[in-house]
């Protein structure tokens, strides 16, 4: 693309561009703005407050706690068995570990609301689990699990690990050594990039989330919809513009994470 | 690398290696290895040398302790059976073709991490690590990370890591085969110089001859899971034990022959022989190989004739339709299309039981 030279259809395809972009920008921004509106009905003219937001975070603090809290708890459980999960699937490769990574993928192909239904039919019947977070804790990590195997494995696999093994006990270290020493080290860009995925889906998880759980118990993105549905408007935007101010940064650090992961390569 | 290789605080006792009946099947029923038996002289190095899929990796992972053998096989570290001993405690070194260096980790710590894992007390891990990289010249790369480092300079930090722990045994897996050709040669010298410095046991895999007559004080050349042949790299190229290492090793020449009544009959040379009458094959080394202007034993024509240099490589087409490789002085003349007589000294040929 030498410049000076740029001809109508350059600038075609610039409008075309932009003028999606907007499109999908628009309706966050409205309801960003929405969220700081005194009255959205008469507009951004009522004047700009922070009253809404004040209002949710007094309202809703505890599922926004929550939210953070399960995402956390998910995470620790991710980590737990999916960084294991990814170094057997990786370490022996075969038949069936190949069908384990199919399987893998199931809590991810299959409807939320399917696996959760599923969940409320089995355990439904133990009525303290049922009542308590870690009946939403359960449904996140069943779906999030295959995205931080997936991430882990894929470095996993890029690194030849089968040989870096092979190396580190050549030289005298044990396999806990080895695996703390070695191979977590080296996984590491895979590891963070998994973890930052589940936070994120974790935080904004809504179709299981809905089903299993209960008026006490309520997340982030559920209590967002019920504000939708019975409250001000503005109260519903403000609860997003905090959802962003949670997720933003998640994101932005995956992309960091990303970028230098392809970079060192 | 030079004379400080001698350094005392890197010199270990050498150890020899013995193989018991060694056989190697893998999960899936293929025979990596047919029962061996072998014995590496302490201080030795031993090349293990054959086309790959011949069981000259297997055999080394055997001895590393990174496969185990087939049940009823043993392996001696001196008297010690360290059979079932897996690598990490068998306090071998290894040098890998991919190296195996850790990224994590930069030169100096990669050097250090088998002192890390002895529990060396730091000042005088510290002082080891800094004398193995004085040994390798990288005394200036120790701050480097691992993807800075280009490839030779890779299995130099390779070599130091596998080192500095003075291993009872050095393993090396095809250590050069993923560097360039001038680059080869050159660690090729150093290596060789190294571990005649340190007389440590060990062993080398490749699939390369140059190496092995360069670096082994032994060759184990290997076909299909079987030994072909172990000698000192003299008796393998000049008394192969077979047609496999003949062919294998260097160039051979096969000599269209008869024998009748006790004669071997090459062109218009008659040699008494031993063996059963009939066509029979002998073989002699392009060098040996002389092209003359009178009698000489085979009259040919000049098919390819290139200038090496110090040689000139000629293939010369004979009579009965087969081509023979005739390594000249580097300043013969001659040209595509004359026609040349090949004498050779009778004591230079070749005869193999037939058994391929």
């Amino acid at each position: 693309m030498a410049g000076g030279s740029r001809g109508p259809a350059f600038w075609g395809q610039l409008a075309f561009t932009l003028l999606v972009c907007l499109m999908l920008v628009s309706p966050i921004v409205l309801s960003l703005l929405a969220g700081v509106t005194q009255n959205y009905f008469v507009g951004i003219r009522s004047g700009v407050t922070l009253r809404w937001v004040e209002e949710v975070l007094r309202t809703y603090s505890g599922t926004i706690l929550l939210s953070v809290q399960i995402a956390f708890a998910c995470l620790a459980c991710t980590l737990l068995l999916g960084v294991p999960a990814a170094y057997v699937l990786s370490r022996h490769q075969g038949r069936a570990t190949r069908l384990v990574e199919e399987l893998l993928v199931m809590p991810v192909a299959i409807p939320g609301l399917a696996t959760a239904l599923a969940l409320i039919i089995t355990y439904g019947g133990f009525g303290d689990f049922r009542r308590s977070w870690l009946f939403i804790l359960v449904g996140h990590v069943l779906f999030t699990l295959p995205f931080m195997v997936r991430a882990v494995l894929a470095v996993m696999n890029s690194v030849d690990l089968a040989t870096l093994e092979e190396g580190a006990a050549s030289l005298g270290a044990g396999f806990v050594r080895r695996f703390f020493g070695v191979v977590l080290p080296n996984c590491m860009p895979g590891i963070l990039a998994g973890s930052l995925m589940v936070v994120t889906l974790s935080i904004g998880e809504f179709n299981l989330t809905w089903l299993l759980h209960t008026p006490l118990g309520k997340t982030l993105p559920v209590g967002l919809a019920d504000a939708y549905a019975s409250l001000r408007i503005e109260i519903g935007s403000a609860y997003t513009l905090i959802f962003f101010v949670i997720i933003i940064p998640c994101l932005v650090l995956m992309q960091a994470v990303a970028r230098r992961g392809a970079g060192s390569k | 690398m030079s004379a400080t290789a001698k350094s005392d605080s890197f010199r270990v006792e050498p150890v020899p290696v013995r193989l018991e009946g060694c056989s190697k099947t893998f999960g899936n029923g293929a025979r990596a290895l047919e029962p061996l038996d072998l014995t590496i002289r302490g201080g030795e190095t031993m090349v293990f040398l054959g086309p790959s899929g011949c069981g000259k990796t297997t055999t080394l992972r055997l001895i590393a302790g990174l496969e185990s053998p087939d049940p009823g096989g043993r392996v001696f570290f001196g008297d010690e059976d360290v059979t079932r001993l897996p690598i990490e405690r068998r306090n071998v070194g290894m040098v890998f073709q991919s190296y195996a260096l850790f990224p994590n980790m930069n030169v100096a710590q990669n050097v250090a991490y088998g002192l890390r894992v002895r529990s060396v007390e730091r000042r005088q891990r510290d002082r080891r690590v800094d004398e193995m990289l004085a040994m390798m010249q990288m005394a200036d790369l120790a701050g480097r990370r691992i993807d800075q480092l280009s490839g030779g300079q890779r299995q130099r930090v390779a070599l130091a890591r596998a080192l500095v722990v003075r291993p009872r045994v050095l393993l090396l897996d095809e250590p050069l085969t993923a560097l360039d050709a001038k680059l080869r040669d050159g660690l090729r010298l150093e290596i060789d110089r190294l571990l005649r410095g340190l007389g440590i046991t060990a062993v080398y895999v490749t699939h390369d001859q140059g190496e092995a007559m360069a670096l082994g004080d032994r060759i184990t050349v290997m076909a299909r899971g079987r030994v072909a042949q172990i000698g000192t790299p003299q008796d393998i190229y000049f008394r192969p034990a077979d047609a496999f290492v003949a062919e294998f090793i260097g160039t051979m020449n096969r000599l269209p022959a008869r024998v009748d009544d006790g004669i071997l009959q090459i062109g218009s040379l008659q040699l008494p022989w031993q063996g059963p009458a009939g066509t029979t094959t002998v073989l002699i080394r392009p060098e040996d190989v002389r092209l003359q202007d009178d009698d000489g034993v085979l009259t040919g024509m000049v098919s390819v004739a290139v200038f090496l240099g110090d040689r000139t490589r000629v293939v010369v087409d004979v009579a009965d339709g087969s081509s023979i490789i005739v390594d000249a002085p580097g300043r013969t003349s001659v040209a595509r299309g004359d026609t040349v007589r090949l004498g050779f000294d009778p004591a230079r040929l070749l005869s193999l039981p037939d058994r391929s």
